[in-house]
């Protein structure tokens, strides 16, 4: 199993936000968890991101045969674990390219390889621009300074293309999205997925899952997961409302 | 605050005397009306000493603790050995190279002339030889607000340097200014300067200050510049001293029509530094960019005071001065922006921004505008902040260390100031001693302020379209 989050439990300021999660996802597979705001859905990212001031105080996070709890947060980053944020930061003065360019040399010197070749770096960044139909001329730009909702959302695909995770994490990344905008996060995340990487989609709209379909669906209520099932959970979802999952969990 | 205050008043005393006896020999080339300025400076001096802390743009200045009482006047005929071993690794740069140890300067031709009319040299030698021309431009950038500091040094100086850029020439090379200080036996320095570029004249400027050795030293160096119609001046200053070296940088500078100033005042090191840039924008279309960078640690003060004064209408000035302060290092931003009755169509912008890496490092910002003119676009601002931990943790998540997250950040913070050299081979030697400087790996040094020869592999990467 890629991941396998065992009974976890997760403070921030001594509240309890998660109480006791359990999630297992295999290579190959695409999970979707949809549930209420304030459930615990970002949370559960920056716990497996390993965000400082999320305080596990119980369970296990399993990546790749390895419990991480206590890892920092760029060799979990480095062991390809990725999140694409629900509201990515702002850096001024740090350009998109430089900015790739020190993130995946970390990762080669991580695995002990040499420093990507200019030319290939710049070849690569080409193409997986494309992919999520952004502009070339982006590269210059300082990170997501002065970028739409839209364009830090496809920057965040982007940087999962270049980065290429065994683990992709995307808390919220069609919240705010325009039908086309929404179309080309999916079609990167379908693009990306193999047999040997592994997508959690956060989202709140089932919407999303019509362009990636997701081989389970969970719901979170309130630090838990709730309910799981296949995709069709996610329409049943749709139909009758958070409220059903709140009822029967009272 | 009492003790401060008598050690200046000793340290006064002790001028006076050094004056007295030396009277001779410090006057010996002037001209008339440098007399007269030093006689006036002197009595000035005489009557008010320096400033104390108590004084509005002295306010939270340490510059002022550097005046303890236990200077040596270094003798005016010091003979400065070309035999100390200097290397500068800008030189290379392709510069013209004046030389001052102590403030006196040093080589075998004190005053060199170019083809196109072009000198540079000694302030002391520039006097004796060109009185007409150097008349014509001493003194006449004083600011009207002036202190013990300015008047010490205007009613003793002994040398400095001069560099003079006649109508219609375009200097070839940047000239390039190195100041050692040679301090054996804790000196008070007061280096006087002047730089002339006349209608048309253009010119670029380095201008570095280092010490030889960890002693203590004060120096007290005053520039006068004037920037004719149509001239343009690029100054740089690097500033790498001592932790025991407490400076005084003091700059006059009066722009005529359509002139262009640019300055960047980049500060590595030093125990105390004050820098004062008093900018006179005398006549319409004056431009002035005043950029300055501070990276201050362990006990070291840094206190920049400001003042553009838009005399006439149609000027614009922009300033923006940016500090990193790490451990218990302190800094005073202090800007003044005057804006006179009737300077319509002003366009003044001051910025100062700071990152404060420990509780125990501070920053005491005064930005201040005074306007008597309404027709006019003026604006000022100030931020100080830790170093944005949202953004730590984006690029930890993206696989950056911690340790180069962090640098990223200050060095991206920084650069928006060195990004303003126009020099390009300065530029990334800047940008290579800022990384080292926020590594903590570049130290002042005994040599040379710009031993940047080797540079060491980083673990970040440059923008290549910002080389
Ligand atoms: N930094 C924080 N400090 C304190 N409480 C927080 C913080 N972040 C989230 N919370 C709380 O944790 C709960 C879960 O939040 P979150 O994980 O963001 O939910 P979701 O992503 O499902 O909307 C909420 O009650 C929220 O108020
Ligand atoms: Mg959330």
């Amino acid at each position: 199993m890629l991941l396998n989050i065992k009974n976890l439990h997760v403070s921030i300021g001594g509240k309890e936000i998660l109480k006791g999660l359990n999630l297992g996802v295999n290579e190959g597979e695409i999970h979707a968890i949809m549930g209420p705001n304030g459930t615990g859905k970002s949370t559960l990212a920056a716990a497996i991101t390993g965000r400082e001031g999320y305080e596990i105080t119980e369970g296990e996070i399993w990546y790749k045969g390895k419990n991480i709890v206590g890892m920092s947060p760029d060799d979990r980053a480095n062991e390809g674990i990725f999140l694409s944020f629900q509201y990515p930061v702002e850096i001024p003065g740090v350009s998109i390219q430089n900015f790739m360019r020190t993130a995946i040399n970390a990762k080669r010197e991580y695995n002990g390889q040499a420093p990507i070749p200019t030319v290939d770096f710049l070849k690569m960044m080409k193409e997986k621009q494309a992919m999520v139909e952004i502009t070339e001329k982006l590269q210059n730009r300082f990170v997501n300074v002065g970028f739409s909702g839209g364009e830090k959302k496809k920057n965040e695909i982007f940087q999962m293309a270049m980065l290429e995770p065994s683990l992709a994490i995307l808390d919220e990344t069609d919240s705010g999205l325009d039908i086309d905008a929404l179309r080309i996060v999916a079609n990167g995340v379908n693009h990306l997925h193999r047999p040997d990487n592994a997508f959690v989609v956060i989202t709140h709209y089932q919407r999303l899952l019509d362009y990636i379909v997701p081989d389970f669906v969970h719901v979170m209520y309130d630090g838990r997961i709730v309910k799981s099932g296949g995709k069709n959970l996610a329409l049943e979802l749709e139909e009758k409302g958070y409220e059903w999952i709140k009822e029967s969990n009272l | 605050m009492k003790d401060n205050d008598n050690n200046s008043g000793i340290v006064q005393q002790q001028l006076l005397d050094f004056y007295k006896s030396n009277e001779a020999a410090i006057c010996a080339d002037d001209t008339p009306k440098v007399r007269v300025l030093r006689n006036n400076a002197l009595q000035r001096f005489q009557d008010f000493g320096f400033p104390n802390a108590k004084m509005e743009n002295w306010r939270n200045s340490k510059i002022i603790n550097a005046l303890h009482g236990n200077f040596r006047m270094p003798a005016l005929d010091e003979k400065h050995s070309e035999a100390k071993p200097f290397s500068c690794e800008l030189c290379d740069m392709d510069t013209e190279i004046i030389m001052l140890v102590n403030g006196v300067f040093s080589g075998e031709t004190s005053l060199k002339k170019y083809d196109n009319g072009m000198v540079i040299g000694s302030t002391r030698t520039a006097m004796k030889a060109r009185p007409d021309l150097f008349d014509r431009y001493f003194g006449t950038t004083m600011p009207a607000e002036t202190n013990g500091f300015y008047d010490v040094n205007t009613a003793l100086w002994h040398d400095g340097y001069f560099v003079y850029v006649p109508k219609n020439v375009a200097a070839e090379r940047p000239v390039q200014v190195i100041k050692l200080i040679d301090n054996e036996s804790n000196p008070f320095v007061q280096t006087r300067n002047l730089i002339i570029l006349e209608d048309n004249a253009s010119l670029q400027l380095i201008d570095c200050d280092d010490s030889f050795n960890q002693q203590s030293s004060l120096i007290n160096a005053f520039t006068e510049i004037v920037i004719g119609d149509n001239a343009s001046l690029d100054k740089y200053k690097l500033q790498n001293i001592n932790d025991n070296t407490s400076l005084l940088n003091s700059n006059s500078i009066r722009q005529f029509g359509n002139s262009r100033f640019r300055s960047n005042t980049i500060s590595f090191n030093g125990g105390m530094i004050r820098n004062n840039i008093h900018v006179a924008l005398d006549a319409e279309g004056a431009e002035a960019q005043v950029y300055g960078l501070y990276l201050m640690d362990k006990h070291q003060h840094i206190d920049n005071y400001l003042k553009v004064n838009h005399k006439v209408p149609n000027c614009t000035s922009f300033e923006k001065f940016k500090g990193i302060l790490d451990d218990e290092a302190s800094a005073v931003f202090n800007g003044h922006v005057y804006v006179a009755p009737g300077a319509q169509k002003t366009n003044a912008q001051q910025n100062n921004s700071n990152i404060i890496l420990t509780p125990k490092a501070k920053i005491d910002a005064k930005p201040f505008l005074e306007i008597y003119a309404d027709d006019v676009k003026c604006a000022h601002g100030t931020s100080t902040g830790q170093l944005d931990q949202e953004a730590m943790f984006y690029m930890q998540q993206r696989g950056i260390s911690k340790a180069n997250a962090r640098m990223l950040l200050m060095y991206a913070f920084a650069a928006e100031i060195s990004n303003h050299i126009a020099i390009p081979a300065m530029q990334e030697r800047i940008d290579d001693m800022i990384k080292r400087r926020l590594r903590g790996e570049l130290s002042s040094c005994d040599n040379c302020v710009l031993r940047c020869s080797h540079p060491k592999e980083y673990h970040f990467e440059i923008d290549e379209n910002k080389l």
